[in-house]
């Protein structure tokens, strides 16, 4: 690329800058492909997410039954009186904690600090596996002593126990997902695999943790306050 | 780092080292097309067969014993699946897709093989499980293609224990081994573009390809979820979609669930779907035409922003295929006026399709013929569907033939002959041998006057009232007495369709063989994947050095060029250019240097 042609596209700010970069018809747009990928695949994923939440409203508007009071059933007791759901705001934190400590690895990638990127990487993956660990118990509890089950429960509307089962077991699959694949990342950095290349995979994992986080704000959002 | 475009980077391929590596676990892009293209087709034929099954029943009732009601209602639900997710939609996508993408942008590959491998095996496990149906007890599900609930989880309903969870599960298969593949695709088309090929220097083929797969990437997952929720339905007993429902005097276990959101779960994926059929069907055949009739296309830039336009339309017109679901009136106002809207960048595209063949050159070749037949085809499903379109008149249509012969004329055959243009058009390149010309042209007009004969009087049994999915209609008031009389004649047309299929096979297969060897570029197409090397292209596609481009790829019958084609790869200095009136030629310098 000749010098004069890479300052005759360098990009401009703002909204002019996002119009220029847009139709300018570029042969290739700056961005690794692997990023690009990522970026459509968790615009799909949002559409699935999307469709899921949107039937969870539907289905909560079409059952007869009346919907049972979250905020009671995912209260826990500590020393008496119950707190309204304490578990899913630990949760909530611990996930958005990871995300943080994700930030931070993404950081250390691009300054090549092999040593403390794969220590956040490893610190995110632990805070991962942490939340999943706090859901087998929720499911746990509820399976077991609240007698919650897919098809009906004892409080209300059988719809919240399906929703409950299929929304978060899908979500917690997500971020088991996220945990072995940030685990595998980390391994690979370790044996010297991005050395060469670049450490863009870190920021590209971290695409794909952030977005498992932002959902799970939505899903407390609509599922747990709403 | 500074970034460095994919194209100006030295790339590892996988370098296959033997037979197996090679043909079956290949990761070159070309094979893996092959081997989508080959099992699409074979199961394609699976459906041909079903839907010859229950012609024979609706044309000769009574005579035959070949199938029961219930084996009807499967071949209905089959035949409809089939053809549309596991023909159409792999082969344009999965076979075109997988063959041109590359080729066409001047790469050696995809961005991503070892995935785009995966997709393919994803693919055939999802097939298998969809064919496994048939064996298992209950044999597969006969809900109809659409899978309303509740009917499909009733013991009326044949398949309703094994058959509707295999086909679910198998959905749900194809819709990961499509993710895969479609990742690819549109990341290819982005990315890997060689030098000099901006965006809107593509051909056509790879634009419909394009958007068809950014549709499926966004409407799959609503179907994903309908399929979901609906094992979660069939295998937990949940209520997703299931309200409290009485089968024969007794309440069944469900409570409260809604199937008009399975309806609109569907739907949101259903309607783009048609697109992600249709757009690639465009793309092709605006090549294929173009090519033929040693004339560019005319409007490129119109038909790059229909396509798109028509992709975005089509995510807001989905209820239109609910009018009798039960809709806020205002519902079907909205979405009637949406579908319409489509209406306009999509006669736009045949208006081009017809201005680039005023005044050609044309060359009746095999393809051609096909492309032809094609807008005849679609311009006639189309038509029917602005009827369709509009409540008023959907109502009295709806669930009778005219909406069967309304979309296999649209999204059946049009898209069918675009996929046989299409494959004689590039078999010269995938197999380096030409094929019978003869023959094919018999094929065409089998085909073409096969298929009127036996959709046109659809069109007349539907106005009259006659409803579709009927195992045997017997006798009513409402129905002229004809009407036995045309299924009996759409019948053996249909059979007389079916067979001549054999045709393209008997071709294909004698032309591997026999056909003369083919010229590298035996059409005068400009387009890359004729200025390969090797024919057919080998493993990396390009030899050293990729292909730099240097104009769009419609440069037909230039006045002053020393052919009738100035191939995309062609250098200014050597032949001129003629697109100023598409390309400023100072800003396509600077884009050179870049």
């Amino acid at each position: 690329m000749s010098e004069a042609a890479a300052t005759s596209m360098a990009p401009s700010d703002g909204v002019t800058g996002l119009v220029d970069d847009w139709t300018a018809d570029k042969q290739t747009y700056h961005v690794p492909w692997g990023k690009a990928m990522m970026w459509i695949f968790l615009v799909s994923d949002t559409f699935i997410f999307t469709c899921f939440l949107t039937g969870y409203l539907n289905v909560r508007m079409t059952t007869t039954q009346p919907w049972p009071p979250q905020s009671e059933i995912f209260a826990l007791s500590f020393g008496g009186a119950p707190i309204p759901l304490i578990l899913i705001a630990i949760m909530t934190f611990v996930l958005i904690t990871s995300s943080g400590t994700m930030a931070l690895a993404v950081n250390y990638g691009y300054r090549r600090d092999k040593f403390r990127t794969i220590m956040f990487i490893c610190a995110t993956a632990f805070f991962g596996a942490t939340f999943v660990g706090m859901q087998v118990y929720e499911w746990s509890k509820l399976i077991l002593e609240e007698g919650v089950r897919p098809w009906g429960n004892p409080f209300g509307a059988p719809q919240f126990g399906s929703v409950f089962f299929m929304v978060t077991g899908f979500h917690g699959l997500h971020v088991s997902a996220g945990v072995i694949y940030l685990l595998w990342v980390a391994r690979r950095i370790w044996a010297g695999h991005y050395d060469k290349k670049g450490f863009e995979i870190v920021e590209i994992a971290g695409l794909y943790w952030h977005f498992v986080d932002l959902v799970w704000v939505f899903i407390f959002a609509f599922f747990y306050l709403l | 780092m500074a970034y460095v475009p994919l194209a100006d980077q030295e790339l590892e391929l996988h370098h296959p080292h033997s037979w197996v590596t090679k043909y079956v676990w290949s990761q070159d892009h070309k094979v893996i097309a092959i081997q989508y293209g080959g099992t699409a087709i074979a199961v394609g034929l699976v459906a041909l067969v079903l839907s010859l099954l229950m012609r024979m029943q609706l044309g000769f009732p009574e005579t035959f014993d070949l199938i029961d009601p219930n084996s009807y209602y499967q071949s209905v639900t089959m035949h409809g699946m089939i053809m549309v997710i596991y023909l159409l939609t792999a082969l344009f996508l999965g076979g075109f897709g997988n063959y041109l993408i590359p080729l066409m942008c001047g790469a050696r590959d995809m961005v991503f093989p070892f995935m785009n491998m995966l997709s393919y095996w994803v693919y055939l496990v999802s097939v298998i499980i969809l064919l496994a149906s048939f064996f298992v007890g209950g044999g597969p599900t006969g809900a109809g293609w659409t899978l309303y609930p509740p009917q499909t989880s009733m013991a009326g309903t044949p398949g309703h224990d094994m058959g509707i969870v295999l086909m679910l599960l198998s959905l749900a298969v194809f819709i990961v081994a499509f993710t895969m593949g479609g990742l690819n695709y549109v990341v290819t088309v982005l990315q890997y573009r060689c030098r000099g090929l901006t965006m809107m220097r593509l051909p056509l083929a790879v634009w419909g390809i394009f958007v068809a797969t950014v549709l499926g990437l966004f409407a799959f997952p609503a179907l994903l979820v309908a399929a979901i929720m609906m094992l979660f339905d069939t295998l937990l007993g949940t209520s997703f979609f299931m309200p409290a429902v009485i089968e024969s005097g007794t309440a069944l276990d469900y409570d409260g669930g809604s199937p008009i959101l399975f309806q609109h779960l569907f739907w949101f994926f259903g309607h783009p779907e048609v697109y992600i059929v249709a757009l690639p069907a465009f793309g092709l055949v605006s090549d294929v035409l173009s090519t033929h009739a040693r004339k560019n296309i005319f409007g490129y830039r119109m038909m790059v922003w229909a396509i798109i336009a028509i992709g975005l339309l089509s995510f807001i017109v989905w209820a239109h295929h609910m009018y009798v679901s039960g809709m806020h009136p205002y519902f079907g106002f909205f979405f009637a006026t949406t579908t319409l809207i489509i209406a306009v960048p999509t006669a736009l595209k045949v208006y081009n399709w017809v201005l680039t063949l005023w005044e050609g050159d044309i060359r009746m070749n095999a393809p051609m013929y096909f492309a032809i037949g094609f807008i005849f085809t679609f311009i006639h499903g189309g038509l029917t569907g602005l009827f369709l379109g509009n409540v008023v008149i959907d109502l009295p249509l709806s669930d009778t033939y005219f909406v069967v012969a309304h979309f296999h004329m649209v999204m059946g055959v049009s898209p069918i002959l675009v996929l046989f243009a299409a494959l004689y058009h590039w078999f010269p390149k995938m197999s380096g041998r030409m094929y019978h010309e003869g023959m094919a042209k018999l094929h065409f007009w089998c085909t073409f006057l096969g298929t009127y004969a036996i959709y046109l009087p659809m069109h007349y049994l539907g106005i009259h009232g006659v409803p579709r999915r009927y195992y045997a209609l017997g006798t009513t008031e409402f129905m002229v007495p004809a009407t036995q009389d045309a299924n009996t004649a759409i019948t053996i047309a249909a059979l007389f369709v079916g067979i001549s299929q054999l045709l393209f096979f008997i071709n294909v297969f004698w032309s591997l063989r026999n056909g003369e060897k083919a010229d590298p570029n035996p059409w005068g197409a400009n387009t890359l994947e004729w200025q390969t090397p090797d024919t057919p292209p080998i493993h990396g596609n390009w030899g050293d050095k990729l292909p730099t481009v240097y104009r769009w790829a419609y440069d037909y019958s230039v006045p002053g060029a020393h052919e009738d084609f100035i191939p995309q790869n062609t250098p200014e200095s050597v032949e001129p250019t003629v697109d100023e009136e598409h390309f400023d030629p100072d800003q396509d310098q600077s884009k050179a240097d870049l």
